[in-house]
């Protein structure tokens, strides 16, 4: 990433549900996920039909979303992915489920919540976000 | 968090090396939820060591052990799995053991469930093999502090039965059946159980159907929250209430509702909502079930129907016998076929009720243990599916790519019958 005065940067304070740190290209959607019928596991894939993410994959993204829905196959699902390559590198969500704590605790990848900012309004599809769970920290570049 | 001396000995390694690594998920999980503590659960309903393709593939067909101890506890290290600790049950399963052939499994693949399974059964978890375990004799009391799986069981046990549990997963379900342990959060305390959303009903929900599309809207106005639904309801049966909180927990991801005057924790208004406000009042008329039908038939162009599926959930055997009935003798049209789904235990009291001859003798079949969903099954060339089930239609038609019809249980046996979908919006 470039270092360029112009650039915009955001530091967002979280609470960490799974530690670790990661960084990656964000993929936000304003609607909550369907782990189990809702996602292809093993490329990370959204399939649930009428779903704004359909057809896109979280594979190795910071995936930022309202929190997780559907079934309880959720963990499962997520667990699956991160088996075949396909989990995100780093997981933002502002609902706590058991669906979603379980699924980010197997998923093993950095995860926050409880955000100061609602990371949904901060946060856009393209920008480079690095999740420092354990500090519970999350630094936003804007991409430009 | 707060452990107990039973629940530190076990960390530490002292009750065994299974039960160690169940206890570090459960913590990992306490953790990322923010429990405090932990509740003593006497009913854990899951899915232990069971498998699938891509597991049989990435563990190389191994052990039961393996499995259990890599996937269901997250554990970097293979351990013996003892019996389990308290009271547990096998929910739905990939493959009818009898009738795996009509499902396209491979023999291969009915001989790892049918493995898996006896090595379930040995470590004392019964083979219940079902998304409704209330109906195959496993029904908590109220206030019991249960750990299930199954968004559908999970929201009846909730909400009808007045047990305690939150959506659990297969690995904190594995694990609890080990320890007795499930995080003390959520739908295990009283302050969690109360309403945030209050829906007035202004249509009459009478049948199945009706009831099923009122959950789905639900589930899509209220998300994970708590609905209380106020209105002039007739008390709906156990069918009834199966089909609504399947569709809620599909559409949304609603765990508990309360029906005033008939659900255990809503006696009233006040008792529903308890110290909260309803964030949020909605209204379901004429024009919210009509979008919702629309929703669920969205998928639905071509009225040429291959393949009717009943049973998600399971079907009871009321269901059963109303399917027969409306059979009438007859036998399905030569292009479609029909599977109902239903646990082992309501098929052992069908096949005894003359029922599944029935069925049978019309050209369909009934089946156990899986569904068309769960099971990744259909059959062969099927393009369009005909449902009764709105959870199995908000499902099977992205999973399998088909297109799909919602109605009535007699619009679906109707299509049976004709090949033909003939469903109307109510």
């Amino acid at each position: 990433m470039s270092d360029h005065a112009s650039t915009v940067r955001i530091i967002l304070k979280a609470r960490k549900v799974v530690g670790g740190c990661a960084e990656g290209e964000a993929l936000v959607t304003r609607q909550t996920i369907s782990g189990w019928g809702g996602v292809e596991a093993a490329t990370g894939t959204i399939i649930e039909t009428r779903h704004e993410l359909r057809g896109q994959s979280f594979k190795d993204k910071v995936l930022v979303f309202p929190g997780a829905k559907g079934s309880s196959g959720w963990s499962g699902v997520f667990h699956v992915a991160r088996l075949a390559g396909a989990a995100p590198r780093a997981m933002i969500f502002n609902e706590m489920t058991t669906k979603i704590a379980l699924g980010a605790v197997v998923t093993r990848a950095p995860a926050v919540t409880d955000l100061d900012r609602d990371p949904l309004e901060v946060i856009a599809t393209g920008d480079w976000v690095k999740v420092d769970a354990d500090r519970g920290v999350v630094e936003v570049v804007k991409r430009r | 968090m707060q452990l107990s001396d039973t629940e530190q000995a076990m960390l530490e390694g002292q009750q065994g090396r299974a039960r160690q690594k169940a206890m570090e998920l459960l913590v990992r999980y306490a953790q990322a939820l923010g429990a405090e503590r932990f509740v003593d659960t006497t009913n854990v309903a899951g899915v232990p060591g069971s498998t699938n393709a891509f597991l049989q593939r990435y563990y190389q067909g191994a052990a039961y052990e393996v499995i259990f101890s890599r996937f269901d506890l997250d554990s970097d290290e293979v351990v013996e799995v003892p019996p389990v600790s308290v009271h547990s049950c096998h929910l739905q399963g990939g493959v009818d053991p009898e009738n795996w052939q009509i499902l396209g499994a491979s023999p291969a693949a009915a001989e790892s469930h049918r493995a898996s399974e006896q090595a379930t059964a040995r470590r004392g978890i019964e083979i219940l093999k079902t998304c409704t375990p209330y109906l195959a004799g496993n029904v908590p009391k109220r206030g019991e502090h249960c750990a299930w799986m199954e968004s559908s069981a999970v929201v009846y046990c909730n909400s009808v039965l007045g047990a305690r549990t939150n959506t659990e997963g297969r690995e904190s379900t594995s694990a609890a059946m080990l320890t007795g342990k499930i995080p003390d959060w959520g739908f295990h305390r009283d302050e969690y159980r109360f309403g945030s959303h209050r829906i007035l009903i202004e249509v009459p929900v009478q049948s199945v159907m009706d009831w099923g599309m009122l959950g789905y809207f639900v589930g899509e106005a209220v998300g994970e929250r708590i609905p209380v639904l106020t209105g002039a309801l007739a008390p709906p049966d156990l069918i009834r209430h199966k089909h609504f909180g399947a569709a809620a927990a599909s559409s949304g991801g609603v765990e508990m509702y309360h029906i005033v005057g008939i659900t255990p924790e809503a006696a009233s208004l006040e008792q529903a909502f308890g110290p909260r406000r309803p964030l949020e009042t909605l209204s379901y008329g004429a024009a919210e079930r009509r979008r919702t039908y629309d929703t669920l038939n969205a998928r639905g162009r071509d009225t040429h129907v291959d393949y009717v599926m009943l049973g998600c959930p399971h079907a009871a055997l009321e269901q059963i016998e109303e399917a027969c009935r409306l059979l009438d003798g007859r036998h399905i049209s030569e292009n479609c076929n029909l599977w109902i789904f239903t646990s082992r235990s309501v098929r052992a009291l069908a096949d005894r009720q003359g029922l599944t001859s029935i069925i049978r003798k019309a050209g369909g079949q009934l089946l156990t243990d899986t569904c068309s969903a769960i099971g990744q099954a259909v059959p062969p060339g099927t393009k369009v599916v005909a449902l009764d089930s709105a959870k199995q239609a908000h499902y099977l038609p992205a999973m399998m790519g088909l297109e799909a019809w919602f109605g009535s249980t007699q619009d679906c046996i109707g299509a049976a019958l004709t090949g033909r979908w003939s469903g109307q919006a109510p």
